[in-house]
């Protein structure tokens, strides 16, 4: 099972303590960011494609009801049958209820984030029915009993030597194997078994087209497919900030979306679900769970303009040496960190603070989320809220007050550089954090004010 | 022209060789500089840290310190940009938004306003340049290698100009070091890490120093290479440019 820490830095500390494991995990995600600078830095509209998709989602933000309701008369005059979810629980009610209308306890599903947020494998299973996850990652760390760690790779953090054990164990591949083509046929095999044996499967939703009623769903193993085409009951879940006005904004995000994900120029399957097939329900159910609280919150807002690209994962520098994990969340990364305290904040507090502000989420992000500057604004936002460590909030209060003080300031920046000078063992030890692995600065003779003062005042 | 000196705290107390460099070059190049003696800092370490309502007191020390200049230059990106984004205090003055606009870090500074051709200095050494995130991400004194855009460099710009110095190439070109204010304690672990694989990148290719326009990442490395005992030193560009 998964680490159950819940603060950011803890769990920090702990995958830490393997550094060539977090070596292997940095390098095999900055692969992945260079990638991504290959497939974008050969679009030479880029930048402007950027620009588009943000406009583009600013305007479904703003008009998102009208969208909606644009896409429930198409889609059900294609035959689609919508559901509308006012959270986790009822989205998982809708979910079980269909099933249970057509007598079946054996579902299979592909990549979707947003079951993941709401807890649908841990309902359904608890409510007796078995649901198996069809993208290979996925079907990984559940057989691992663990939470994916990334949105696009969700079993990142694992080695090939480990999957390899997890086949040995539940596939009865051959014990120490590990080469991927062998897993993956492996993985293959029972999967196929799985998909022609599975009456009911669910989707996750890439977009959804206000103007046709139709919904896109991108994969790169097409496991979706195999899994609603043969399905008597197809499902589809999706957020409600997912919708697009028009199909030929679709060429917008297409083109953004894999290559900023993994530098494909576009993911193997785009499939497009508009009409169900004879004999077949298809259902959508559009998930509100917090999004319009969140959408009225100004300085926030923009952020349900996600894609789910994972690109700011892949280039934050803490996320590639922390791990998915630690941000204890189904959407880990500096998005994640954004977006969970809108759900909540006491129990996310620590997110926003997993960042050095460096700002390279933002600049990778294919729809221009200022994913930085809202880590600052939800760090201010917490602070004021009063949740922040009692210690930390005291320290803050007496720094602000000796530094609006000249003299004070002098007093107090001699006093450090005489520590630092005549008694170092004050900060040089355990307790201070910053000594741990590093060398506290030698302290000078004088400090710049002091020598100005003599040399041009 | 009439220059404000806006030294951070940090600099003052452990660096006072990066502020004299900068007051040197200034001064070298015409400026009329003086360096308001009730200066203390910009705010930003209790602002990052989620208590900008704690850093009134200092925005207004400081909007009181830096009124009525031409520019305010400031040997750190970081710094620089705090000012530029944060300063606001309840009185909301015109004097605030003048400072705002007139706030420059150094580099950005003697490219664009001084446009410097030509400099008298020589450092005949190999030198890695660490590109502090906010100073080029949110100052843009360089090209980020995130966006298709064409490169520059303000701060490379301005080394290419010194007799002798070798800039050597690095594998991340812009990552970030893992200082990032009181991240630095906070997240002790992941920062460290970051410091220690910025560092690598640096001495695997032979850097015998590692510069840059902020000296918190730079005082951030220099502890993790002395706790190495490692032989590659840092240094600020200042004072790079105002070698002889």
């Amino acid at each position: 099972m998964h680490s159950t820490i819940t603060n950011h830095a803890d769990a920090a500390i702990d995958f830490n303590l393997d550094e060539p494991r977090v070596d292997w995990h940095d390098k095999t995600l900055w692969f992945i960011r260079e990638k991504r600078d290959m497939a974008s830095h050969n679009i030479p509209e880029w930048e402007e494609l950027r620009e588009y998709a943000s406009q583009i989602k600013n305007n479904v933000l703003s008009n998102l009801s009208q969208y909606l309701q644009e896409f429930e008369e198409k889609a059900k005059a294609n035959g689609i049958i919508v559901h509308w979810a006012a959270d986790a629980e009822e989205h998982n009610k809708i979910v079980h209820s269909i099933l249970q209308k057509h007598n079946i306890d054996r579902m299979v599903k592909s990549k979707s984030m947003l079951t993941e947020e709401c807890g649908l494998n841990e309902y359904l299973e608890a409510n007796g029915v078995e649901v198996i996850d069809t993208d290979l990652g996925e079907r990984i760390v559940q057989l691992a009993k663990e939470p994916p760690s990334h949105i696009v790779l969700p079993c990142i953090h694992k080695k090939k030597e480990e999957i390899g054990e997890l086949f040995h164990q539940y596939l009865g591949t051959e014990k120490g194997a590990s080469d991927p083509k062998y897993l993956t046929a492996a993985a293959r095999e029972h999967l196929r078994e799985t998909f022609l044996t599975r009456r009911a499967a669910l989707t996750g939703v890439n977009f959804a087209i206000a103007e046709t009623g139709e919904f896109v769903v991108s994969t790169n193993e097409g496991n979706a497919d195999m899994g609603a085409h043969l399905a008597d009951v197809h499902i589809a879940c999706m957020g409600i900030e997912k919708v697009l006005p028009k199909q030929h904004h679709l060429g917008v995000f297409l083109r953004l979306l894999a290559r900023s994900a993994t530098g494909q120029p576009i993911t193997t399957y785009s499939s497009h679900f508009k009409v169900p097939q004879p004999h077949q329900e298809m259902h959508i159910v559009f998930v509100d769970n917090g999004r319009s609280v969140h959408l009225g919150k100004d300085d926030f807002r923009n952020s349900l303009k996600c894609i789910r690209c994972a690109a700011c994962m892949n280039t934050c520098p803490v996320y590639r040496r922390s791990g998915g994990h630690s941000y204890h969340n189904a959407v880990a990364g500096p998005i994640g960190s954004i977006l969970t305290p809108n759900f909540d904040m006491r129990a996310n507090k620590d997110l926003p603070f997993a960042s050095t502000l460096c700002g390279s989420c933002s600049n990778v992000c294919p729809v221009k989320i200022d994913i930085h500057d809202q880590l600052y604004k939800w760090r201010q936002v917490l602070m004021k809220e009063g949740l922040g460590p009692t210690t930390k909030n005291a320290s803050m209060k007496m720094m602000g007050w000796v530094l609006s003080k000249p003299a004070l300031y002098d007093i107090s920046g001699k006093a450090a550089r005489l520590v630092l000078k005549y008694t170092p063992f004050v900060v040089s030890n355990k307790l201070n954090p910053w000594y741990k692995q590093r060398e506290m600065p030698a302290p000078p003779k004088e400090s710049f004010k002091e020598w100005y003062k003599k040399n041009r005042s | 022209m009439r220059v404000a000196l806006f030294i951070p705290c940090y600099v003052d107390q452990f660096y006072p060789n990066v502020a004299i460099a900068t007051l040197e070059l200034l001064e070298k190049y015409g400026c009329s500089v003086t360096y308001p003696l009730k200066q203390t800092c910009c705010g930003q370490p209790m602002a990052n840290s989620g208590y900008e309502h704690e850093g009134e007191g200092c925005s207004q020390l400081f909007a009181e310190n830096f009124a009525g200049y031409d520019y305010i230059v400031c040997p750190s990106g970081s710094c620089t940009l705090h000012i530029k984004h944060h300063l606001h205090t309840e009185k909301n003055s015109p004097e605030e938004a003048h400072i705002r606009k007139t706030v420059y870090e150094l580099c950005e500074f003697m490219v664009d306003v001084l446009k410097v051709d030509n400099i008298k200095a020589r450092f005949p050494h190999k030198v890695g340049m660490h590109q502090s995130c906010h100073g080029q991400r949110g100052l843009h004194l360089s090209q980020m290698s995130e966006l298709t855009a064409e490169p520059f460099s303000k701060p490379g710009s301005l080394l290419s100009m010194v007799k002798d110095v070798e800039l050597i190439k690095l594998d991340r070109i812009d990552e970030c070091c893992g200082f990032g204010g009181t991240f630095c304690v906070a997240e002790e672990a992941v920062s460290a890490k970051m410091g220690k694989d910025r560092v690598a990148d640096h001495v695997r290719h032979e850097a015998e120093y590692i510069t840059g326009a902020d000296m918190s990442c730079l005082m951030h490395m220099e502890g993790i290479l002395k706790r190495q005992n490692s032989k590659t030193k840092v240094i600020h560009i200042a004072e790079i440019l105002n070698s002889y």
